[in-house]
């Protein structure tokens, strides 16, 4: 190893990313584009759910029944119909997924018998938002009912105490707002940093061979470990600074919070960059196209990322096989060491699972990607 | 076959390579002594390319030896690599660095001391006549300007042994002027320079030649003594239609060969003092008057052409 020939590899390798628009935007662009899209635009909560009233007693009770739904946030009103045909119309159009029936008899069963059923329609064509939207409107009814049975006791003067009710305090460790996106941005940062490391280091072999400069590289005495860390150094320091922005942005911008220690982040960070860079380099090696490279790459990191890390879908949902899958694939660790870091502030004790999982994945990486290249045409 | 005198720097034997059924190379051996130019002059897939490749230890031979200033090339090819420079054909610089950048690039790829690089930079781009151009992006240079950016580059850590595959293939007068002025110096500095050419004028300008035809070394000589080998003798025909020259004599008793050079015909004869006449006689006869037919100094082309033209033909 000549660290003079190593740091020539990388300072030309600076320069050709510093003059190639299309590297230039993947390393600077990209991240920007990708917070902005994946963090605003991916949120597994639904707010403004648009519910459709049939309300056929219309009284100060009924009413205040359908107040309650769209005071909660979760819902709001989209249409007030007085047939029950209204309410497949509107399905139809997809101008509504949630409806609410109120008897008219709602408010005299009420005062007769301190409860009154209300019924709910779903459309259900989508089945995971119907699935949020039933829990929320469970919840707006719990409360309702809660406020109910209280005001009716009052009424009929039992005590509550008398009845001694059982009550359910919830209490919501880590992510205290139950608010997805503190979920998927630390994901997100994931995906950002595979998908940026891969792409650009996908290119760099291929580039040698699709340019035709190859052949007298080769003819140099530039060890095959030489061209490697050479050319892996400065899409090194790119995926750190892609990454500081990225975090910097999780934090202060979308206010994740941030519970952790910086070390930690830090160390983490620089494993998964060894890893994704590493793949790309691997990936270069063997596919001599630069188009065809940055494909593969595109697939290698997309697809786990996304499908398998349990940045959208979680892990412990998944089938047995598929579960077994996520071990094998690296983002997972770097998912689990960044929620963990983030939203519980856990330390490198806590993470040292996922990140023996991660280091294992970033020391075989880089030994085969060291063994990959030959300096043979 | 002839021998390098001792002190060879380039050694080959026995080299050998296949493309899948095709052999691309066949026992090619010839020796190069310390400061020759050495031509490799052969048509288009002679296997020219193919073996300095090897030489430069880029492709792995399947068979054969090459030594390269006493490095073992296939056992040790990073130690030979140290002391040789290698100049593909196809332009193997970087396009988006500029002149300095690629100079800056293989000076420290080879561990040119930092003090020498600017010095050896400075001369070999004044030689080149590029120094105005330093700081333009090699891509943007003209064909022969990227060429001698090709050989500053790969001088610029002072091999012993040179490389250059078809280097000025498309390259403007000027710039070939230039580029052989430094293969001269280079020369008397006692640099071994090996390379293919295309054009036969080049090809004179070596000490030795190795004639490569179908992957096989077929005469390895002097161009003098190459020539010295053509059988018959040449004779130059000045013509304003050299075609119909060739049809007429084509098939003739006595003529061996018909080569055209653009406003001439060159016609190698048995025995020229015997067919200059009856030559002249033809032509008169089929109403292609010619006024002179003078005996002419074969070029390299001729000789190539006789000598490949022979094997082919027994």
């Amino acid at each position: 190893m000549n660290i003079r020939r190593l740091l020539a590899m990388a300072f030309k390798e600076t320069l050709q990313v510093w003059r190639d628009p299309r590297s230039l935007a993947v390393a600077l662009l990209m991240p920007v584009m990708q917070m902005a899209i994946l963090g605003y635009g991916v949120s597994l909560d639904i707010r403004h759910v648009p519910l459709c009233v049939y309300d056929q007693e219309n009284s100060q009770a009924s009413r205040a029944v359908a107040e309650r739904f769209v005071s909660s946030g979760w819902f709001s009103v989209s249409h007030v119909i007085s047939r029950y045909s209204g309410i497949a119309r509107a399905m139809d159009r997809s101008e509504c997924i949630a409806a609410i029936v109120i008897p008219a008899n709602f408010s005299r069963t009420l005062a007769s018998t301190g409860s009154a059923p209300v019924q709910a329609i779903f459309d259900a064509t989508d089945v995971n938002t119907t699935n949020i939207a039933l829990g929320y409107a469970q919840g707006v009814v719990a409360q309702a009912n809660a406020q109910i049975s209280a005001q009716w006791d009052a009424a009929h003067g039992v005590h509550p105490s008398q009845v001694g009710t059982v009550e359910l305090d919830p209490s919501v460790w880590f992510n205290e707002t139950l608010d997805s996106r503190y979920f998927i941005i630390p994901g997100v940062v994931a995906v950002i940093l595979a998908l940026v490391g891969a792409q650009l280091t996908s290119l760099t072999i291929s580039r040698e061979w699709e340019r035709g400069t190859m052949e007298q590289l080769i003819s140099t005495p530039v060890s095959a470990l030489e061209v490697m860390l050479g050319k892996l150094i400065p899409y090194f320091v790119i995926g750190l600074l892609d990454a500081a922005f990225c975090l910097a942005a999780a934090i202060f911008w979308f206010k994740v919070p941030f519970r952790g220690n910086v070390a930690a982040l830090f160390l983490t960070t620089a494993l998964f960059n060894l890893v994704v860079l590493g793949i790309g380099y691997l990936i270069s090696v063997r596919i001599r196209s630069q188009l065809g490279a940055s494909q593969i790459a595109l697939m290698v990191t997309m697809l786990p990322t996304t499908l398998l890390s349990g940045y959208t879908f979680p892990i412990d949902q998944m089938p047995a096989a598929i579960r077994a899958l996520t071990y094998v694939v690296y983002p997972r660790y770097y998912v689990t060491i960044l929620r963990g870091i983030f939203l519980k502030g856990s330390g490198l004790a806590d993470l040292w699972a996922p990140m023996l999982g991660l280091s294992v994945y970033a020391v075989v990486i880089i030994w085969l990607a060291s063994r990959a290249f030959e300096k043979r045409l | 076959m002839m021998a390098a005198p001792d002190g060879a720097a380039i050694r080959v034997h026995g080299l050998t390579k296949s493309f899948g059924p095709v052999q691309a190379v066949r026992e090619v051996g010839f020796d190069v002594s310390r400061g020759e130019i050495f031509g490799l002059v052969g048509p288009d897939g002679a296997g020219k390319t193919t073996t300095m490749r090897m030489l430069a230890a880029v492709l792995q031979p399947d068979q054969g030896e090459i030594a390269v200033d006493g490095v073992d090339v296939a056992a040790d090819p990073e130690r030979a690599k140290l002391h040789l420079s290698y100049m593909p054909q196809r332009f193997g610089l970087y396009e988006d660095l500029t002149v300095g950048e690629n100079i800056f690039f293989y000076a420290e790829l080879f561990g040119v001391p930092r003090r020498e690089r600017a010095a050896r930079s400075e001369q070999l781009l004044g030689a080149a006549g590029m120094l105005p151009f330093r700081r333009r992006l090699a891509g943007q240079l003209s064909g022969g300007m990227k060429q001698k950016l090709g050989l500053v580059c790969a001088l610029i850590h002072t091999p012993k042994v040179l490389l250059l595959d078809e280097p000025t293939t498309g390259v403007d007068p000027v710039s070939r002027r230039d580029f052989w002025a430094i293969l001269y110096d280079l020369r008397e500095s006692g640099v071994t320079i090996v390379l293919s050419t295309a054009y036969m004028d080049e090809a004179e300008r070596c000490s030795r030649l190795a004639l490569l035809h179908a992957g096989a070394v077929r005469y390895c000589d002097t161009p003098a003594r190459l020539k010295a080998m053509m059988p018959g003798a040449l004779l130059a025909i000045p013509a304003t239609d050299p075609r119909g020259v060739r049809d007429v004599l084509a098939g003739t008793p006595g003529v061996l060969g018909i080569l055209l050079m653009g406003d001439r015909v060159h016609v190698r004869v048995d025995d020229a003092p015997r067919r200059i006449p009856e030559l002249q006689a033809l032509l008169r006869e089929r109403g292609v008057p010619q006024l002179r037919i003078d005996p002419a100094e074969p070029g390299i082309e001729d000789v190539f052409v006789a000598l490949l033209g022979q094997d082919r033909q027994p």
